[in-house]
């Protein structure tokens, strides 16, 4: 039988350190909504979404009574929609947003995933289309969350698509400009994007997947910072093996999470992603783990050495937890949504550049960062492509999502609230880099996507 | 048998296992083991229960005990024993 000590630890978890399910993300497939008409393919997609996902709220809330776990978000993903839309004629692409935002507003989630294109190696005549229709979907909906994979290891860095979102980054900033920028926070530029991924925003439900899934992503930051504080001064030996024990418990307790949401809904259970995902609340940061680890501030000398070994040890404590592991399982370092990589970045300790080297060894990539508002297009696009070009060379997902907030400068603070939290505005370099993002083209993938 | 597991943590006071074991009972709820412990200067009791008859679905129970510790100024929780199992046990 369990024992005392090994339920007060559970409940401590849980209580004190911020343990918790952060998602369940129902991945549902819309393939068969396309219709050539874009009104019926919008009731189609309505119909759908609001079936297969009428009760994913409360059986989590039920399941989170039961269990005693918090499970923050209830989630819905679906078939990226510029393939849905793609035999429309004259599609309405804003429609479609919105139609996926009452159809979210409906099933009672906060966010929906996949307004998205796989443009990787080339745009279909809907893509482009689709992709310029984004910053009007972001701005007229609040729910819907966007993303485009413009490179992939098999095909290298598509460089139009690139250039094309560096505008299109901008051009959703200056949209939502009244609310800081806000469409960006839903906006993530892939290289390399995952089919199963249940985090927002970049979550779609892939081609590959089935009819509807059930993927679960766990969280525990403040878990993980807590049993290291018992080790302290400890070798790294001793830090490894102990973040690998507390992702083991962490994950088990995701896996049963997503079993059960899976039977009682009837709907195959699909990955559970061992990611470490923070949040503003105070002690739920990867930032103070790094910290943890014996650095004065994150971003110093010694952070990307920190954060490798931090995301290595949660998978592998992780992997043998979950009876299928997906999504990004990583450690992710979104600045505006961690209360120590805010700090760090106020301080100076943090820069954009150490940023991108840490999403070297990491799940993701520069995440939910404030730029000065006056930064240009071809800036946010080399930005881009130095991000995909990390991804797609170590075989990894990355990604970007940037926030060119309209008005600001470096040093102010964008306030997006909830669980997207608040951003310093960081500096980008000031050397110009358009020549480079107006070549366009395709940068060729790297010598070991030749695997065959 | 499905098992759930209670715990209430806060300050020690007259009339806590009475005020839970009643509740339980009004509920078809077998309590099955009960310890006891202070633990940082905070009174814990953890009880093992038999929730196979229980009468409520286990998230109502869940919310009547939470109701009973808003009462009494404690935590009173009833969590089902398969998140302890899955977290430490193979």
């Amino acid at each position: 039988m369990i024992n005392p000590r090994e339920i007060i630890e559970t409940i401590k978890m849980i209580s004190e350190e911020n343990l918790d399910i952060r998602t369940i993300t129902m991945g549902i497939s819309l393939l068969d909504c396309s219709h050539e008409r874009s009104e019926t393919a919008c009731v189609r997609i309505y119909d759908k979404i609001t079936k297969y996902a009428q009760n994913l709220v409360s059986t989590g809330e039920d399941i989170e009574r039961e269990y005693g776990i918090p499970i923050i978000n209830k989630r819905i993903s679906v078939t990226p929609i510029s393939m849905i839309a793609e035999s429309c004629n004259g599609a309405d692409y804003v429609k479609i947003a919105e139609t996926l935002d009452r159809a979210a507003a409906e099933t009672g989630v906060n966010f929906i995933g996949g307004f998205s294109a796989l443009v990787h190696k080339g745009y279909t005549n809907g893509d482009r289309r689709f992709i310029e229709s984004i910053p009007y979907a972001l701005a007229a909906t609040e729910r819907v969350c966007s993303s485009v994979n413009v490179a992939s290891t098999k095909a290298g860095i598509n460089m139009d698509a690139v250039r094309q979102m560096g505008g299109i980054v901008k051009q959703t900033a200056e949209l939502t400009a009244h609310k800081g920028g806000i469409g960006c926070a839903k906006l993530v530029v892939f290289a390399n994007a995952v089919e199963d991924n249940p985090f927002m925003a970049g979550a779609f439900h892939g081609v590959g997947e089935g009819e509807c899934v059930i993927n679960v992503g766990v969280s525990g930051p403040g878990v993980v910072k807590s049993a290291l504080e018992a080790v302290k001064g400890q070798d790294f030996g001793v830090v490894a093996e102990t973040i690998k024990k507390t992702a083991f418990k962490i994950t088990r307790m995701g896996q049963l999470v997503a079993q059960e949401a899976s039977k009682r809904l009837g709907v195959q259970f699909g990955i559970v992603d061992l990611s470490l995902a923070p949040t503003p609340a105070i002690g739920d940061s990867v930032a103070y783990i790094l910290e943890e680890m014996g650095l004065e501030k994150c971003g110093t000398h010694g952070t990307t050495a920190a954060l490798a070994l931090l995301n290595d040890a949660v998978k592998k404590g992780g992997i043998m937890a979950s009876s299928s592991v997906g999504g990004l399982s990583g450690a992710f370092i979104p600045v505006s949504e961690d209360a120590g990589m805010i700090e760090a970045a106020q301080s100076g300790a943090l820069s954009l550049d150490k940023l991108e080297a840490m999403t070297c060894v990491c799940s993701v990539g520069l995440d939910m960062i404030a730029v000065p508002g006056d930064t240009s297009a071809e800036t946010v696009a080399a930005i881009i492509a130095d991000e995909a070009a990390i991804g797609v060379v170590n075989s990894k997902t990355t990604a970007v999502r940037l926030i060119p907030a309209p008005g600001a400068k470096v040093g102010d603070m964008i306030e997006f609230g909830g669980l997207l939290g608040r951003a310093p505005v960081m500096a980008v370099n000031r050397y110009s880099s358009s020549g480079f993002i107006r070549r366009g083209g395709r940068i060729p993938a790297p010598m070991h996507s030749l695997r065959n | 048998m499905e098992k759930a597991i209670i715990t209430v943590i806060g300050k020690d006071m007259r009339g806590i296992i009475a005020e839970v074991s009643t509740l339980l009972a009004e509920n078809d709820v077998n309590i099955l083991d009960i310890t006891q412990t202070t633990m940082q200067d905070l009174f814990t009791m953890i009880m093992f229960c038999d929730i196979t008859e229980n009468r409520l679905k286990l998230s109502e129970l869940a919310k009547l005990l939470d109701d009973l510790g808003v009462r009494m100024g404690l935590s009173v929780r009833i969590q089902h024993e398969d998140i302890f199992n899955s977290m430490h046990r193979l």
